[in-house]
């Protein structure tokens, strides 16, 4: 058994009066196949988030490749990180957004080529390499100088892939990335995730509403509720032999 | 009846003089709004540090320069700063100047960054966040360049405001157009023709700037309704 590249050690997050997670507790193995569901509001999107440093843990650890992500210590004492450690966690998550987040002011291209250059100081010319075989394979190898402002939502997502993609993150993050498309689009998206997480090795959470395509691809399912963990386990186990109420009638409204 | 007051010899003898003030108003001008464009900054970043009372002490600082008049505070930095013992020196004119109305403007341009900057999309710093760029990388290449071309067309709007204003430097001795048809008024006893000739000055450089700034915001509002579109499209796939 390898160690878990993730773990949260009883996390909770409130935003003001409002608890949003009351006590997560998560192992994520290297190259595992996560896909978190649950009614909107569960919390779901915190919990990656918080991974992502885009939202700081109101208390608990979340350890990130055997290195506490918000904590560091600091003459013999645990206190809260400052931005340079969280930089050096950072570097080995990537996140796919629910609104892509493109960068509107530069082609598919430089937006997949900037930031290996400008954060990860590779040579420009390796970095094109890899950017052009990167939106090749979500199908966008024609598009390399188009503006985000060009193209479709779908076509949008894909691009926001493959500049996570290529920075080789151990960890990537999606987060509801099919919640902003049209219908006919959300295939197109899927089958890119369906290929990464066939291929690639790196570690995966999907927070999603897809729940057919999550059960199929993931290799472990976190039912969310009322910001806890109200079953886990592989896809069957947490389809089919659940005795959740609560998750029989969130799954039921998914299947009708 | 003869229109006595107005002699063409009188306009054609002052306007090389009044001309040879014209470098310094446009060079005045110039300076001082690089020097606005760039303090703007230090503005923008300081109301950013979080920290309320430093974030209050911030605010009121830009308001009292804003509420003040420019005349008054050229004043200050070219009469008063240099009798305050310890800090105080003096500066010739053209520095003075450059200063008290730099720092003026400074101030507006320092709001207009900030509405630029906060009309960048929440989810561009989110991304820049996650793909781990530094703070300084994350405002050079990120942000700002999404920040500031919006704003193009009211920083511009400024310039003209600002070149109207260069004429007050006249009264602490800077011999831009103004001084000088000011010291022709007083040497020939005639103030018609070469104030007339400050105005012609002021229309002939101003209209065409007007004109290319209109251009520009035209170029800039067709270019963020294109953007507009775009967002109320992923808004209505949403829902």
């Amino acid at each position: 058994m390898s160690e878990p590249i993730v773990k949260f050690q009883d996390v909770h997050k409130s935003f003001g009066d409002i608890k949003v997670l009351k006590g997560i507790n998560l192992d994520i193995k290297p190259a595992e196949k996560v896909a978190v569901i649950g009614p909107s509001g569960s919390g779901k999107t915190t919990i990656i988030r918080m991974l992502m440093t885009l939202e700081e843990p109101t208390s608990g650890d979340i350890i990130v490749d055997s290195t506490n992500l918000w904590k560091m210590e600091k003459k013999g004492k645990m206190v809260k990180a400052n931005e340079k450690h969280l930089r050096q966690v950072r570097g080995d998550i990537g996140m796919v957004f629910q609104h892509f987040n493109l960068f509107p002011h530069m082609t598919i291209l430089e937006n997949c080529m900037t930031a290996p250059i400008h954060v990860k100081k590779e040579n420009k010319e390796e970095v094109r390499e890899r950017a052009i075989q990167m939106l090749d394979r979500v199908g966008l190898g024609d598009k390399l100088n188009n503006y985000p402002s060009q193209l479709s939502g779908g076509q949008k997502q894909r691009v926001a892939m493959a500049r996570a993609l290529v920075m080789r993150p151990k960890i990537m993050l999606f987060d509801e990335v099919t919640s902003a498309l049209d219908p006919e689009l959300v295939g197109e998206v899927l089958e890119v995730i369906r290929d990464i997480a066939k291929h690639d090795d790196m570690a995966m959470v999907l927070v999603t509403h897809e729940m057919d395509f999550a059960l199929d691809i993931a290799d472990k399912v976190l039912f969310l509720d009322e910001g806890v963990i109200a079953e886990q386990g592989t896809a069957s186990q947490v389809i089919e032999h659940s005795t959740n109420e609560r998750l029989q009638g969130f799954l039921h409204r998914f299947r009708r | 009846m003869n229109f006595t007051y107005w002699s063409w010899d009188t306009f054609f003898d002052a306007l090389p003089f009044v001309l040879q003030g014209l470098g310094i108003t446009v060079g005045l001008t110039i300076t001082c709004y690089l020097f606005a464009l760039t303090f703007g900054f230090v503005w923008t970043f300081l109301r950013r540090v979080p920290n309320k009372a430093f974030n209050w002490i911030v605010t009121w600082t830009m308001e009292f320069i804003r509420s003040t008049p420019p005349l008054v505070q050229l004043f200050f930095i070219y009469y008063a700063w240099p009798m305050i013992p310890g800090v105080g020196f003096a500066l010739n004119p053209f520095a003075s100047a450059v200063l008290g109305l730099g720092i003026h403007f400074s101030t507006y341009v320092g709001e207009i960054y900030r509405s630029g900057i906060e009309s960048v999309d929440k989810g561009q710093w989110e991304a820049s966040r996650a793909l781990n760029f530094t703070t300084l990388d994350k405002w050079k290449k990120i942000i700002l360049p999404q920040a500031i071309p919006p704003t193009i067309p009211m920083l511009g709007n400024y310039f003209i405001i600002m070149f109207k204003e260069v004429p007050l430097a006249s009264t602490i001795g800077v011999a831009g157009i103004m001084l000088m048809a000011n010291t022709y008024g007083a040497q020939n006893w005639a103030y018609l023709e070469p104030l007339t000739i400050v105005g012609i000055i002021f229309l002939v450089l101003s209209y065409p700037s007007a004109v290319l700034i209109k251009k520009l915001e035209v170029k800039m509002n067709t270019r963020f309704d294109k953007n507009a579109a775009v967002k109320s499209d992923q808004k209505g796939a949403v829902m």
